[in-house]
């Protein structure tokens, strides 16, 4: 029999990924494309070379998100909606207290709220399911976990929108001070979380992770009512830079992971302690489940940490004069990129898994938790934006 | 053979000292020395973000006591990150990444170029992730099939007869190696940048004798030349402060306690700074407009910078740090407290000391600063309307020193307008004996001119004894009348004590009068009344003598002068200000005339030729750091054996480390793969 060799590669070759996206992905990629030009038209004036840049990788990167994670399709495609509704309706700050959606919903602060409620009854409802063993419960954690993120991040949109309504011209990204990377902070973890939840497809990390999203939202509740840091003010000239806009989000996606990872951490180290028969046993993650989502995280919290911090070091040497100035903010970042570096080479290279990484994991949050707030209150530097 | 025995002793060393260079490799490039190191740099990078680096010494010695901080310097805890130690330890662990990458990179090659196409069955049917097929096909289509499941999965193959067996090596993810590599490499790289940058030419220089610190803050042509760094020798980050319309050749380096001049080659001559705020005061963006003349340029270059927006010449980056005052030009008034009405012109600038003979005393000014914005939240708009983003310029003020003849200073902050509190006017006259502590304001209250003339001339008129002699009898009389007291005798004794408290009114302000008062009723039955009595009578002696001015002022007769409201609160406000004045320790009050505003613009600027390699550094890092996680190295096998009944045995297995879960899927397809065509279809078609 004559079989053609090259017949047999081409009827075995595998799609490739563009092969492989259905209309629905094309559509959404079309999608980005209007959106984004539509964007670049409207804002054209406003943006000098790198912020179109920005603009640019901000739609390649949506639309690669909306193929690689489908779940988020519909995610960002509501916070668009909904923030552009909210920003339409406001011609002037004072809107946000005399329009009933404004005022309820889509106003910054309304968003906000939603959000420091919504997180907690998703701690609540995770919780249920933990305890109860109801797959309903935990469902329901998933649902106000979505909304959540959405409503943080809808938060933030319109906020941008409001740093721009102010007089004097103070608008900027709001993520320059600690209040608004906290509300960040939240929406990231979350978003992160709800990713690894359908990959694994349970719900049973979801009450770990959102604790320190609560905490989270905790300190942000307090900071708003004892401090009033919702206030917008102005801006300080080394912040008004382009590089804002990339290196905090990058920074975030960082810190997220890491409080995931060592949120996993202490999941791991109860599960182990659990009996494979117990009934608490389904209830929690699998510890091969723990493992593995540990790993990623920590995995892709120090890529993007290490993109973070050579992104920051880019931007100081044009703001302050030199890529590194063992400010201490800067030093407590390598501090945290030793931390990590370190256990990925265990990991790597001795194969080290289970409790002692766990805890690592635990010890690198609170590693984590000085560079990105203890610093701003203990330590002085030219970090000083984010006061407390 | 003969040996020598020396050849053997040499052997034998040879091979001693091979081992033990061996021995060192394998410590240099172990993990357990790069971590401990890693360990040391992040406790180290931890003291010096805890201890505020790079302080005057004597802050130091007040924090720590002359022990500690003896012991701490000897540690260099103060520069930490240009330690000796510090960067032995970073020397160190550029050696060990070193030494680990090159150990590593034969193996990571041989792992990198070879299929192992050597294997056996027994490895292969060991993997957990195998498969065995007995198909009813020829070796050639047999081989075909799994060499187009591999290619078709994206794998890269080579192929081997090794005996009966045809084996394909597979492989896939090569790149993720090259991960490991470049993370490494950068690692190293940016070390090396980073070395190149920091300040260990410098620190060498200093140690051979050739620079030397300068400690004392002197005009730039008396410093030393051994403080001098000729331009283009290595990286440094100074910053220079230059006023507008002036020019630098240099910048200085703050380095420990004392600094060093690095010079340019080139100057900087700045020709305009300007600065723009935000409704609150709060500098919104602020630039300098920059002429650089070079002599190895026919043309300057122009340009201007902002934070954020620096110039980069000749491998020298200019960056907009900070601004204050280039010397503003002021014409002050000085105005003598001594109830002479003796007024003093003063000219200077910002930065200036003058010597000031004012009658009797001596001062030194020092004009430390000037303002041109004072900008707060508007006071009236928070209480009207709860309005924080309402906001009030109170205009131009400036900071002086004045120190007596002990040397003792007193700090002085002064408007040059009058400034709104509460819906009245007035003019603002800060001090403080401490630079901690916050500004008490003397508030002058301003004219119906809106200067403060008339306060002045009713401060003088305190001193001047027959006309608080006469305001002070017309006062006692009033008041004893009033009480239905007629005795001469009396009004006199009053008028003597009104004198008296005026005097420790002008001496010592309220709080003396009160003590005063406080000595003198001490004891008697009733106390209170007295010295109700005596406020009463030191009030109205005041009211008498505002009251003769304020006719004087108007052209009218005391009788026929009409007391408005307004009088009453400048005559409230003045007697308060009178008592400021006794506390408020200066011989004179500064009026400023006139400014001619001058500023300066803060540069800092660098030289970091390391700042390629650290760039280029970061993004090996980067891609690297990629590769190695979202890349993923796996190896398929297949063995191919002809067996003695017509059919072929195939034996599929394949390895992946990292993600054992994602390869199993990847497996399963490549056996669905095979499973098609070597199945039960592939049977049917060959029949």
């Amino acid at each position: 029999m004559a079989v053609s060799r090259d017949q047999i590669i081409r009827d075995m070759r595998q799609p490739s990924y563009l092969q492989r996206l259905s209309w629905k992905d094309w559509l959404w990629a079309a999608i980005m494309v209007v959106a984004t030009v539509l964007t670049l038209t409207v804002l054209w004036d406003a943006m000098n070379y790198y912020e179109v840049g920005i603009t640019i990788m901000t739609g390649i990167t949506m639309m690669w998100m909306g193929w690689y994670w489908t779940a988020s399709k519909i995610y960002m495609s509501a916070v668009c909606l909904v923030s552009l509704f909210a920003i339409s309706r406001y011609p002037e700050l004072a809107a946000a207290e005399a329009d009933f959606f404004l005022r309820y919903l889509g106003s910054s602060q309304s968003a906000i709220m939603w959000m420091s409620a919504l997180f907690p009854a998703a701690t609540v409802a995770y919780g249920a399911g933990l305890l109860t063993g109801n797959a309903f419960a935990s469902k329901v954690g998933t649902a106000m976990t979505w909304t959540g993120a959405g409503a943080g991040l809808v938060g933030l949109l319109v906020r941008w929108h409001e740093t721009h309504l102010y007089e004097g011209g103070i608008g900027y990204i709001p993520v320059s001070n600690l209040y608004e990377v906290f509300v960040l902070f939240a929406v990231m973890t979350s978003l992160i979380y709800l990713y690894y939840e359908g990959v694994h497809r349970t719900r049973t990390m979801g009450f770990w992770v959102l604790l320190i999203i609560s905490a989270s939202v905790g300190f942000l509740l307090w900071y708003h009512f004892d401090r009033g840091a919702y206030q917008i003010e102005p801006l300080v000239p080394a912040l008004n830079s382009y590089w804002m806009k990339i290196h905090v989000p990058t920074n975030f996606v960082g810190y997220g992971c890491f409080a995931i990872a060592a949120m996993l951490g202490v999941a791991y180290l109860i599960r182990a302690r659990v009996a494979d028969d117990s009934p608490w046993a389904a209830r929690l993650p699998t510890l091969k489940q723990i493992d593995d989502v540990s790993y990623r995280a920590i995995a892709l919290g120090f890529a993007f940490f290490t993109v973070a911090t050579v992104l920051g070091a880019l931007w100081a040497a044009e703001a302050w004069g030199a890529y590194w100035s063992w400010d201490p903010k800067e030093s407590w970042a390598l501090i945290v990129w030793l931390n990590y570096a370190a256990w990925l080479h265990l990991r790597f290279t001795k194969g080290l898994r289970g409790k002692v990484m766990a805890w690592w994991a635990i010890v690198g949050l609170f590693v984590t938790t000085f560079a990105f707030l203890g610093v701003n209150m203990f330590l002085s530097g030219l970090h000083s934006y984010g006061e407390l | 053979m003969v040996q020598t025995a020396a050849s053997i002793t040499a052997k034998a060393q040879s091979r001693r000292k091979k081992r033990l260079s061996a021995i060192w490799l394998q410590f240099l490039g172990s993990m357990n020395l790069a971590i401990s190191l890693l360990v040391v740099v992040a406790i180290a990078s931890v003291i010096g973000t805890v201890l505020p680096q790079n302080q005057p010494y004597i802050d130091y010695l007040v924090q720590f006591g002359p022990f500690w901080f003896e012991v701490f310097r000897l540690l260099n805890l103060y520069d930490v990150y240009s330690a000796a130690w510090f960067l032995f330890i970073l020397g160190f662990l550029i050696l060990s990444t070193g030494v680990c990458v090159s150990r590593h990179m034969p193996a990571m090659w041989r792992e990198v170029t070879r299929y192992r196409t050597h294997v056996r069955e027994q490895s292969l049917l060991a993997l957990s992730q195998h498969q065995r097929w007995q198909a009813q096909a020829d070796t050639d289509t047999a081989a075909a099939v799994a060499m187009g499941a591999l290619q078709g999965h994206g794998y890269r193959v080579r192929t081997e007869q090794r005996g009966d067996s045809l084996i394909i090596g597979g492989m896939q993810g090569r790149s993720m190696r090259l991960g490991y590599i470049l993370t490494h490499v950068a690692v190293v790289v940016i070390a090396i940048g980073g070395l190149v940058d920091g300040n260990l030419p410098l620190k060498l220089m200093e140690m051979r004798g050739d620079v030397r610190i300068e400690r004392e803050n002197l005009p730039l042509s008396r410093v030393p030349s051994e403080s001098w760094i000729a331009p283009e020798t290595g990286a440094f980050q100074g910053s220079v402060n230059i006023p507008e319309g002036s020019n630098s050749g240099v910048v200085f380096l703050q380095l420990r306690d004392g600094y060093l001049v690095q010079e340019l080659p080139f100057e900087i001559f700045v020709e305009q700074f300007r600065i723009e705020h935000y409704p609150n005061g709060m500098p919104s963006s602020y630039e300098s407009d920059l002429v650089l003349h070079d002599p190895e340029l026919d043309e300057p270059i122009r340009q201007t910078i902002s934070v954020n927006h620096p110039l980069t010449h000749r491998g020298h980056t200019i960056y907009q740090a900070s601004f204050g005052d280039g010397g503003t030009r002021m014409e002050i008034t000085g105005r003598l407290l001594d109830g002479t009405g003796t007024e003093v012109p003063i000219t200077g600038r910002i930065f200036e000391d003058l010597q000031l003979e004012l009658g009797a005393v001596e001062r030194t000014l020092e004009l430390d600063d000037f303002q041109l914005l004072n900008i707060q939240p508007d006071a009236r708009a928070v209480t009207r309307t709860g309005a924080r983003n309402e906001f009030m310029n109170s205009g131009p003020s400036f900071n002086y020193t004045l120190r007596d003849e002990a040397g003792q200073a007193r700090y002085y902050h002064t408007y040059m307008a009058p400034v709104r509190v509460e819906d009245q006017w007035y003019y603002l006259h800060g001090m403080r004996l401490d630079q901690g502590e916050p500004f008490r304001y003397l508030h002058i209250p301003v004219d119906d001119r809106s200067s403060m003339d008339f306060f002045m001339e009713f401060h003088q008129a305190l001193h001047d004894r027959n006309r608080v002699d006469a305001a002070s009898q017309r006062a006692a009389d009033t008041l004893l009348t009033q009480m239905g007291v007629a005795n001469p005798q009396l009004v006199s004794q009053v008028a003597r004590t009104a004198d008296e408290m005026i005097r420790y009114l002008l001496n010592g302000g309220f709080g003396a009068v009160e003590a005063h008062l406080e000595s003198r009723v001490e004891g008697a039955a009733n106390a209170p009344m007295l010295r109700e009595f005596s406020q009463a009578v030191l009030q109205r002696t005041l009211f008498e003598i505002y009251l003769e001015m304020l006719a004087d002022r108007r052209g009218v007769t005391p009788a026929s002068l009409q007391i408005e409201d307004t009088d009453r609160r400048f005559f409230e406000d003045a007697m308060n200000a009178v008592s400021g004045v006794a506390e408020y320790g200066a011989p004179l009050i500064l009026q400023l005339d006139h400014f001619e505003y001058r500023q300066a613009t803060g540069l800092m600027i660098t030289r970091s030729p390391g700042k390629g390699i650290v760039y280029t550094g970061s993004a090996l890092l980067i891609i690297g750091i990629f590769l190695l996680f979202y890349v993923s190295h796996r190896r398929v096998w297949a063995m191919i054996t002809p067996k003695a009944d017509g059919t072929t045995d195939v034996l599929m297995g394949g390895v992946n480390q990292r993600r054992p879960e994602q390869f199993e899927e990847e497996f399963a397809s490549l056996t669905r793969s095979v499973d098609q065509h070597l199945g039960p279809v592939s049977q049917t078609s060959k029949d």
